[in-house]
């Protein structure tokens, strides 16, 4: 029974971008084109950003929304998922920056009867709360009610890049550019803006991993913080496939949650000058 | 007003002779020893020193078909492998832009003249340039050359360049 319990809580955690120690990752076949081209992006997670060693995210028109420069949405074409990653292309048919986002907006409960931890919903099941009232036992202790919010971001463009499809929503943690998504260079560096629930998020953590890992020993991760206006300065070590990530709690819920779980990830393209 | 009297016009063209100041550029495509080769583009322009774009001279690339096969692909895709070019100009651009574009250019040297004075561009206002040549070749690499310079000058300029891999000797006079 037991061995039981932990494969199906190892089944629960493989939900897309829920994984808790694996990381999930876009990554766009190229970012800086030439209108009425075509781009491939592949979604998975796995420990290391880039490997394709574990799972695929399960993308639909529910977590996946292309922006086009325009603000319009966009449509994914080829949409597949494989044992190793997810797959879609992407014809940048207007010239400007496209954001492509991944959300994960879920809400998860826990709580003990006895010794007995228990989690609700189960994989592939929606959150409710009634479904939560008629879960919970009267004798329930240590209820927790969680409120996920993730978000995973890349951004290809087609001639000049632009900031119109970068219009914050003002929920959760996102990143405004203030230097171009589609415009790092390695000579140059790059200062973006953090937002929560669309004001400055000052001193917050930041992570940076380059592309590469397997053919190095060490993760060499770029550890920054954001300043008092949640913006970050980042000067690159070089070239290359960069994947960025900051996370936080905090009790700023909707209910009946009561904590909150957030998580930004951005996958950005460094060109050599 | 629309109408310049003739004689006003012959009359200021020969008190300022000297304003037509003349880029001279002889260009090298390199032979290359692989097994498949294909023409480089190639794009040349003069940039100033806070890196705006002050000319575009010239970029050489496999021109779009005007009715092409609905797979084909076109030449214009390949433009922003031109790194800089791209990032500098090529991507504001609405190509192809007359004078400037072409196609891509046989192994040999290539000898061309740009009036840098034109009706629509003035004179180079004063400063720190730099002509800049860049070249990218399908299945080869990528070659940026700079050659800096300053302007005005009193006496014609020259510069040389000489490329590693994509690019062979560059020789460039600028008679102001």
């Amino acid at each position: 029974m037991k061995l039981l319990y932990s494969a199906a809580l190892g089944a629960a955690l493989l939900t897309p971008l829920s994984a808790l120690a694996h990381d999930t990752w876009l990554l766009p076949s190229k970012t800086v084109l030439a209108t009425g081209q075509w781009v491939t992006v592949d979604a998975a997670a796995s420990t290391q950003p880039f490997i394709k060693d574990h799972a695929p995210l399960r993308l639909n028109s529910d977590n996946l929304h292309i922006t086009a420069p325009d603000g319009s949405a966009a449509e994914a074409h080829n949409l597949a998922t494989g044992k190793l990653r997810s797959t879609f292309d992407l014809q940048l048919e207007q010239e400007g920056t496209y954001k492509i986002a991944v959300l994960f907006d879920s809400m998860m409960a826990s709580w003990q009867e006895g010794e007995q931890r228990h989690r609700w919903p189960p994989r592939g099941s929606t959150f409710s709360a009634a479904g939560l009232a008629k879960q919970v036992p009267p004798d329930a202790t240590k209820l927790r009610v969680t409120e996920m919010l993730r978000r995973m971001e890349t951004y290809v463009t087609a001639g000049q890049p632009d900031n119109r499809a970068h219009k914050p929503t003002g929920k959760g943690l996102e990143l405004v550019p203030v230097t171009p998504f589609n415009d790092l260079y390695s000579d140059e560096p790059a200062t973006f803006q953090l937002l929560l629930d669309g004001q400055p998020a000052s001193d917050q953590p930041i992570k940076i991993v380059a592309d590469g890992l397997r053919y190095r020993d060490a993760v060499q991760a770029i550890k920054l913080t954001t300043d008092k206006d949640g913006r970050v300065i980042i000067n690159w070590p070089g070239p290359g496939m960069y994947w960025m990530n900051t996370s936080l709690r905090d009790n700023k819920a909707t209910k009946p949650a009561t904590e909150r779980s957030l998580s930004f990830t951005a996958i950005l393209e460094v060109l050599s000058p | 007003m629309r109408l310049t009297p003739l004689g006003l016009c012959i009359c200021a063209a020969w008190s300022l002779p000297s304003l037509a100041a003349q880029l001279d550029l002889s260009l090298e495509i390199p032979q290359l020893d692989v097994a498949e080769y294909h023409r480089p583009y190639v794009a040349a322009w003069i940039e100033d020193d806070s890196r705006h774009v002050a000319r575009n001279l010239l970029v050489w690339y496999q021109q779009d078909r005007r009715n092409p096969s609905p797979n084909a692909e076109q030449g214009s895709k390949w433009l922003p492998d031109l790194r800089q070019w791209w990032r500098r100009t090529g991507r504001a651009l609405d190509l192809p832009l007359d004078g400037v574009s072409a196609a891509t250019r046989a192994v040999g040297v290539h000898r061309m003249s740009f009036q840098l004075d034109t009706t629509d561009q003035p004179d180079l206002a004063p400063g720190h340039y730099k002509l800049r040549i860049e070249a990218a070749r399908e299945e080869g690499g990528r070659e940026l050359i700079d050659l800096p310079f300053d302007w005005p000058a009193t006496a014609p300029l020259t510069l040389n360049g000489q490329g590693g891999s994509e690019l062979g000797a560059i020789r460039v006079t600028i008679t102001p």
